[in-house]
């Protein structure tokens, strides 16, 4: 049992931050086409974010929940100075913002290196998430548990906001035709802002649950942004449904693929699997249905 | 395609004559013919030390994933060559340096080491940290005949007439840490590494003298370098049940493993860790979970040996200090002082003849870890093992310790388990 239960439950907590690492992603890769290459240094600003509130808050277990929202907020701010500095420019341009982004990602990495100490900062992880929680046997880790909770409410929050609010409507509206949202008075501009801020405010609150994973330091973004990208192209470009089967998928594969395997096996398996599926069908698991012509 | 092309090799002519003006330009008295009966080098040398100063060269990764680690032993270096200068210099000429960027790039390596020793003309180079890193800089050094000192602890089965090591060889890390072990009486031992060259020989002797000293290996599981999460390898160590788990990954990589450890309910005092990674730099980001866990290195900062007060005092004062000491930073400092030793036993910067002055007599230096003799032959220095464990303050309590220095042997040639035809293979592996 232990071997299809232990595979079946970590492997759903790495899709789980797999799909926290890409949420954000399938909001301003997916709706606005920007390939952001520096979506893994946000999520590195939302753990240093845990840890100066940490510094702040010395009780660990007060300090991770109030580090949600402020990691969402500065890598938010982050992701609102990079649009209105550079990204703004290079719209329908994606090859550009690709190589700006490696660009900027790679300044965050240094300054991160130059203001905290080399090696990285431990994050603490809350007394409330010391312990496991037996399921047929197996041991499970309850941090893992809280990785999957925090998932579900990002995206459940995300898909509300997105549904029933006016900005989620002024969102989606200039996703599917921008020249006909802003004749209607939508300003898009500001719409875009506003996008870029919620998906980078993402990747901090992505980078929260990473610092209680591995390490905190000027290198951890790196590993995430290639996964996040190909789950959010599994997908299938601008959907959030497509983002959220496609990461779950790919954590139980590599979970399971290591279990067979090994470490190194697991993530080469993966990713050929994504590769092959991604040639069988192009556009993603779900497809939008759109009349715009951009 | 073309015009890059061309643009390329117009800079590679722009290079080549620079070199050769270098070379003219450096008229003085050159290395090479201080010593010309020393042995003939290969390529002419061009390092001038006419005047009153020598060049070195520090190649360490202050850019790209390595930086968090060889920032630090870049630090240390400029701190051994201001200390050296202010005491005089080495033969009376002052240290002058030449910082240069690996940038976690083994190619980048390789065209620093080229650029150090045909351009700026320095007399030694020192740095590196990754295995790939010095394997990179290796053949360049030996075919322009210059000197490497590498500092940090590696897996062995290599010498070279151009490189010095001065971190521990498998035989003065690896060894005593599997000695530590048996005489713990561990039976079952869970083998956890980062999937290159160093875990994959490391473990290759493990297991070779695990049969021998009757320990049981239950699992071996690798996971890549820039890889954070170890959920499921950790899973798969709970259900073998080991009493031990041998540790050779490194990086940030550990800190998921150590996380991943924890949270699957392992404990130090019922499972507890050996790394050969973790010192008192990494300890820190790892937090409380770290705590009452083991490495094996030949240097503590908790020693109270040699000259380690004063390396610890200097450091602490010293400008963009970490305020801790480690391993791979002391082997640096040693790197420094062996090379002053080294030139001073020879008179000479020459390469063949500061070789020579290797081989003639041993070179010693009153290193913090204790007075360190260099073998001229294998270019490895002979160092204590200890085994620490990690307090509260993320500080190492030493728990074990060699009966005496250990010779280094980086084929293990001395080791009757270890047999030739592994060695070879190995060593052929490794490249």
């Amino acid at each position: 049992m232990d071997a299809l239960i232990a595979p079946l439950l970590n492997g759903s907590a790495q899709g789980a931050l797999l799909l926290l690492a890409a949420l954000g992603l399938s909001l301003t890769f997916g709706q606005m086409g920007v390939i952001n290459m520096a979506h893994g240094e946000f999520l590195m600003i939302g753990a240093f974010a845990a840890y100066l509130v940490q510094q702040v808050i010395t009780a660990s277990n007060l300090s991770i929940p109030v580090a949600l929202p402020v990691a969402f907020v500065v890598a938010g701010l982050f992701g609102l100075l990079l649009e209105v500095t550079i990204i703004r420019w290079m719209y329908r341009r994606p090859l550009d913002t690709l190589l700006v982004t490696v660009g900027v990602g790679l300044i965050l990495q240094q300054a991160a290196l130059q203001i905290f100490p080399s090696q990285g900062v431990p994050v603490e992880k809350p007394g409330w998430l010391d312990g496991q929680l037996t399921v047929l046997g197996y041991g499970w880790p309850l941090r893992q548990l809280f990785t999957i909770l925090l998932a579900t409410v990002c995206v459940a929050a995300l898909s509300a906001w997105l549904k029933y609010t006016p900005f989620g409507r002024r969102i989606r509206a200039t996703v599917a035709n921008r020249d006909l949202a802003e004749t209607t008075g939508i300003s898009t501009r500001g719409i875009d802002r506003l996008t870029f801020f919620v998906g980078s405010g993402l990747a901090g609150v992505a980078g929260v649950a990473a610092s209680l994973i591995g390490g905190t330091n000027s290198q951890m973004g790196a590993q995430y942004i290639i996964p996040a990208f190909l789950v959010v192209a599994a997908g299938g470009i601008g959907q959030l449904k497509g983002t959220i089967v496609a990461a779950w998928a790919v954590g139980v594969a590599l979970a399971f693929f290591a279990y067979w395997t090994t470490g190194s096996l697991a993530q080469v398996l993966a990713f050929i699997l994504v590769i092959v599926f991604l040639q069988l069908r192009p556009q993603g698991l779900f497809t939008v249905r759109t009349r715009s012509l951009a | 395609m073309s015009s890059t092309s061309k643009r390329k090799r117009a800079l590679v002519a722009t290079g080549a004559i620079a070199t050769t003006m270098a070379l003219l330009a450096g008229c003085g008295a050159r290395a090479g013919d201080e010593a010309a009966g020393a042995g003939s080098s290969a390529a002419a040398s061009c390092v001038d030390t006419s005047g009153d100063s020598v060049k070195l060269g520090f190649l360490n990764s202050l850019t790209g994933g390595m930086a968090i680690s060889e920032k630090t032993v870049s630090n240390v270096l400029h701190m051994a060559a201001d200390e050296i200068n202010a005491g005089g210099g080495i033969l009376g000429k002052k240290i002058e340096y030449v910082q240069e960027d690996g940038a976690t790039d083994w190619p980048t390596f390789a065209e620093k080491t080229e650029k150090l020793l045909t351009q700026d003309c320095v007399a030694a180079i020192f740095g590196g940290w990754t295995s790939s890193s010095r394997k990179a800089v290796k053949p360049v050094v030996e075919k322009n005949n210059g000197l490497f000192f590498y500092p940090v602890q590696y897996e062995g089965l290599e010498s070279s007439p151009n490189i010095y090591y001065t971190g521990a060889t498998t035989n003065q890390q690896i060894i005593p840490a599997m000695d530590f072990l048996a005489a713990q009486g561990v039976k079952r031992l869970f083998l956890a590494g980062s999937d290159y060259v160093f875990p994959r020989t490391a473990n290759a002797i493990i297991k070779l003298y695990a049969a021998k000293l009757g320990i049981q290996i239950v699992g071996e599981e690798y996971v890549p370098l820039d890889k954070d999460d170890w959920t499921s390898q950790v899973a798969k160590i709970v259900a073998a049940k080991p009493d031990f788990i041998f540790n050779t990954i490194n990086g940030s990589s550990n800190v998921g493993f150590i996380k991943a450890y924890y949270d699957a309910g392992l404990k130090a005092a019922t499972t507890p860790i050996i790394s050969v990674s973790i010192a008192e730099e990494e300890a820190p980001a790892m937090g409380h979970e770290v705590t009452g866990q083991y490495a094996s290195w030949n240097y503590f900062q908790s020693l109270k040996t040699g000259t380690n007060p004063k390396f610890i005092e200097s450091w602490k004062a010293y400008p963009n200090s970490s305020g801790v000491t480690s391993d791979p930073m002391e082997a640096a400092y040693i790197s420094m002082y062996l090379y002053k030793a080294l030139v001073e036993a020879a008179g000479s910067f020459d390469v063949d003849a500061v070789n020579a002055a290797a081989k003639a007599k041993p070179i010693t230096f009153d290193a913090p870890e204790g007075k360190v003799t260099l073998d001229g032959d294998n270019h490895h220095i002979a160092k204590p093992g200890h085994i620490g464990k990690i307090n509260s303050s993320n500080q190492f309590d030493i728990v074990w310790a060699s009966d005496a220095f250990i010779e280094p042997d980086p084929y293990l040639e001395g080791y009757d388990w270890f047999p030739a035809d592994i060695r070879k293979q190995l060593t052929d592996a490794a490249g």
